[in-house]
């Protein structure tokens, strides 16, 4: 049976558009050092470091071994792992798997990214297959407008509703002071916003943010050490199902009664092994990997807290605001700062700090069960459950 | 650690260039070949574990473009960015985790596809380092020099290992560059960088490779001999190569000595029986040897030079032809951990070497050995 | 699917990844290339913990963690290791061939400095012996402003 595994020590840089004082380890650093003061610890604590980025966003091969100056692995294990937008949670699941196996007892997580260094879209293309899509497809932006047409045509979602999700998203931010985007946006002005691919507008985009966490995972032999609340990991899984662009869109999927299916199914596989049979009432907060606005509706659906269509309902009833029945990204979340390979782990980073109440203006009160959820490649998620009480055993 | 085993191992023919398949052809008839060797269909698979480098594949989230060919559909799949004997390691972890009782490996490279130098080249410094044009041969070269010059080693010492290696591919089927050589030809063949020559150095290749690793209690109902993984563990050294001695092995010291420690070895030569490292360049055979603690710090080549490593010999070194005999980068650490997988259970077929109970895999990462993991697998648990 | 195979041509799409990128050097990396380019000076950065002089310029050590001072080294050190090109790289190599990759240990500094050797005649390199830099006439802020480094010669 394997351990049961925490996050002790949580460390972030501001996000902002672009960071040129510092160079990548430079960067990396900052979170790392944060993390590490956070949880009382220095370097030589650290038994293993796992790192995540997206290769092409920075030009930079072998992550791992360049990163060491500032990742702080100089004569520890390093591994990498890159699975596109979800790279962060992988991360972080990455670290809980390190743990939980019982051969290291303290280890270091980092999701890092320097949008700000090259051409996003430019290498997002690249990431679809050179025979049959990236002649023809134009990115993240594109694939996500494809997935927002197909969800308004199905279930008569308006670009308002999906407005509602970004206006809450920098409202939120605004209590977040390592958040990128602080704007106080009014639904009006998101409809009023250029159109990037109908029906996605600039306001219902994420940015492009320059930013690094890190997080310190620690066995349950040794939570005591630490100054903070352990933040318990209770369960994680992910689905990443498809390799080719059209692939989420296939009518098979539809009438096989799919709706997200890769959130669906990892979302069932954390709240099985937890016993979460209602998520909007025993979830207290979520961070969730929300890339644009329409992502607010649909996967709030897929994650069972609404039925289908239900989405622009839950919303617009306030249950996912700031006093609301379960906040959705107090943090402001992906829409208020985005630097990729960080994104999913700042989303584990703030479950961490609110279930240890450590989110100051963002906090939510009294959270005992926080989900964090990452998104990418193709259309692919990752989830996990924390929660304060200790589970009664390892169910990763 | 909990007793976890290789049940099933696949590795495809290494070849200069496979055009009629694309990468996920090469993954799935790996992954088919593991399945079958382990008698296990791929819904006995609990979780998948695949390993790419979007800079080899040309493509961003290059895990995306297997994910079909290793058959995660509806699995808890990750991706290591690495050589396979990492990325295996992390497909160990989630066993040891207890979420898991079977882990499915799969590593790929078309090296065909694209430019070795430019992909490499990219492992360098944006700001310090990479507009000299330096990459992993030129850097590798360095690193030859001052372990030659450190220890008195000579080319022919080094060449000596290519030829051993390429004579052991004559027996692997799998093998891409089986050759007859003399140290005379590879001591005469152009330098690429002094002192570094063609025949020193590993061909590009295209392949994969998959393997199922599992628990105790899922290993009995695998249809082969489990191979019991009894050490493994990994560390990386200083990024800058000015930063390290480079003729120096610590990091593959440190790695080596936390396994052999899990797997209870206390005098490697004489306890393992075969070992399967990453000799991309002949002369990182007999470093590695020495940060395997086989011989001391400088006697790789003597050791060599007297047969200890040859297949007849006490340790042989790299039966199966090595790196050297063909190196898809990434596949080339899994197919390490399955060479002495395959030697361990008696199956390497030709090269396969008399009783062997213990045996040693290692892979690396980054320019010039800096990161390095080391398996230690044997036949009983 | 095999039987359609028989002796076809398998078609190639011949592509390149087109990703412009812009490294920023940081505040450390920036003083550096800056003491390179306008003055052709080299710096380096003192760990106050270790001790440990760091070239090229650490603004963190790699050790412990601790921020660290900056020192001016020389233009001249030893040659720790090296290697002599001998195969062009049309997008790659930086000289005519043969040029050489050394590390170089500046006067001042503990760790090497990776860069280019020239003006060397053949069999002259030995790890151990002393170069300098030879800088560039026109110099914009990079690592190349040295154009390589060569035998030290010593005034005539």
């Amino acid at each position: 049976m394997g351990k049961r595994v925490a996050v002790v020590g949580v460390g972030m840089t501001r996000q902002r558009s672009s960071r040129p004082d510092v160079n990548g380890q430079e960067l990396i650093h900052e979170a790392v050092r944060a993390a590490l003061a956070d949880a009382g610890m220095k370097r030589d604590d650290i038994d293993a470091v796992v790192i995540g980025n997206m290769d092409h966003f920075e030009g930079i091969n072998y992550v791992d071994t360049w990163s060491v100056d500032g990742s702080g692995a100089l004569m520890k294990p390093i591994m990498k792992l890159t699975t596109g937008g979800t790279t962060g949670s992988t991360v972080a699941m990455a670290a809980y798997y390190h743990v939980a196996s019982g051969l290291f007892d303290r280890v270091l997580a980092i999701g890092w990214e320097k949008n700000s260094e090259s051409d996003t879209t430019g290498a997002i293309i690249t990431a679809f297959d050179p025979f049959w899509d990236r002649p023809i497809f134009a990115g993240a932006v594109a694939g996500l407008a494809l997935e927002a047409t197909q969800y308004m045509h199905l279930t008569g979602a308006t670009e308002e509703d999906a407005a509602y999700v970004a206006v809450r998203e920098r409202r939120h931010a605004l209590n977040n002071p390592f958040a990128h985007l602080h704007i106080n946006l009014t639904v009006e002005d998101v409809m009023n916003s250029p159109y990037l691919s109908w029906p996605v507008k600039m306001g219902d985009m994420c940015p492009r943010t320059d930013g690094a966490c890190a997080l310190v995972f620690a066995s349950e032999d040794l939570v005591e050490e630490f100054p903070n609340q352990p933040a318990w990991i209770l369960a994680v899984a992910d689905r990443h199902l498809w390799a080719y662009t059209s692939d989420p869109y296939v009518n098979q999927a539809l009438e096989n009664g799919w709706w997200f299916p890769a959130l669906e199914w990892a979302a069932r596989e954390v709240y099985d092994k937890v016993g979460v049979r209602e998520p909007l009432k025993e979830i207290d907060v979520a961070e969730l990997y929300l890339p644009y606005s329409f992502a607010g509706l649909r996967y709030m659906e897929s994650l069972g807290f609404c039925p289908r269509g239900g989405g622009p309902e839950l919303v617009r009833s306030g249950a996912t605001d700031m006093g609301g029945e379960c906040p959705v990204n107090p943090s402001g979340g992906v829409m208020s700062s985005n630097a990729i390979g960080a994104t999913g782990l700042l989303r584990v980073a703030e479950c961490a700090l609110q279930i240890q109440g450590r989110a100051e203006d963002r906090q939510v009160p009294d959270v005992r069960l926080a989900l964090a959820t990452g998104f990418g490649g193709c259309f692919w998620s990752d989830v996990l459950l924390m929660g304060r009480e200790k589970p009664e055993r390892s169910r990763g | 650690m909990e007793p976890v085993a290789v049940v099933g191992v696949g590795m495809t023919r290494m070849e200069r260039e496979r055009r009629p398949d694309g990468y996920a052809d090469l993954v799935y008839e790996a992954v088919c070949l593991a399945l079958a060797d382990a008698g296990m269909t791929i819904d006995q698979v609990d979780n998948v574990v695949t390993i790419s480098n979007d800079f080899f594949d040309g493509r961003t989230i290059s895990s995306m473009a297997v994910q079909d060919a290793c058959g995660s559909y509806d699995k808890n799949i990750s991706t290591v960015e690495g050589d396979g004997a990492f990325g295996a390691f992390y497909g160990l972890m989630r066993i040891l985790s207890g979420s898991f009782g079977t882990t499915l490996v799969c590593a790929h490279h078309k090296g065909s596809e694209s430019d070795m130098s430019l992909i490499t080249n990219a492992m360098f410094d944006p700001v310090y380092e990479r507009s000299l044009g330096i990459e992993a041969v030129t850097s590798a070269a360095l690193q030859a020099r001052a372990y030659m010059d450190r220890y008195g080693v000579s080319e022919e010492d080094c060449a000596l290992v290519s030829v051993k290696n390429r004579a052991n591919a004559l027996r692997n089927p799998l093998a891409q560059l089986p050759l007859e050589l003399t140290v005379e030809e590879v001591m005469s063949s152009p330098y690429l960088a002094e002192p570094l020559k063609v025949l020193d150095c590993c061909p590009v290749s295209d392949g994969a490779a998959a393997l199922v690793l599992a628990s105790a209690e899922r290993a009995r109902k695998a249809a082969g001999k489990p191979v019991w993984v009894r050490g493994v563990a990994h560390c990386c050294d200083a990024y800058h190569l000015g930063d390290r001695d480079l003729s120096d092995v610590r990091a593959l010291q440190r790695a080596a000595a936390k396994a052999y420690s899990m797997a209870g070895i206390d005098d490697p030569a004489r306890e393992i029986d075969v070992v399967e490292l990453y000799d991309a360049f002949s002369y990182m055979e007999l470093m590695w040897l020495e940060g395997l603690g086989f011989c001391g710090r400088g006697e790789a080549g003597r050791l060599t030079a007297g047969g200890a490593t040859s297949l007849e010999g006490n340790t042989p070194v790299n039966a199966s032809g090595g790196c050297l005999a063909g190196n898809p980068v990434l596949v080339a650490g899994l197919n390490r951990i399955i060479e002495c997988a395959l030697q361990v259970r008696g199956e390497a077929g030709e090269h396969q070497v008399e009783g062997v109970r213990t045996a040693v895999a290692q892979g690396i990462n980054g320019p010039c050995g800096q990161s390095h993991c080391v398996w230690v697998l044997g036949g009983e648990r | 699917m095999e039987d359609w195979r028989t002796g076809q041509e398998i078609l190639v799409m011949e592509g390149r990844i087109k990703v412009p990128y812009r490294w920023a050097a940081g505040e450390t990396g920036t003083r550096y290339l800056q003491a390179l380019r306008d003055e052709m000076r080299f710096l380096g950065t003192r760990c106050p913990q270790c001790g440990v002089v760091y070239h090229p310029p650490r603004r963190h050590c790699p050790d412990c963690g601790t921020e660290c001072e900056w020192r001016e080294l020389a233009s001249r050190g030893v040659l720790v290791t090296y290697t002599v090109v001998r195969r062009h790289h049309s997008q790659l190599t930086p000289l005519d061939i043969p040029f050489a990759y050394g590390i170089i240990r500046l006067e001042g500094a503990d760790t090497g400095f990776l860069h280019l050797l020239h003006e060397f005649a053949e069999g002259e390199l030995r790890a151990g012996m002393e170069v300098e830099a030879v800088f560039a006439t026109e110099r914009e802020g990079s690592v190349r402003d040295v154009r390589y480094f060569r035998p030290l010669r010593e005034a005539v």
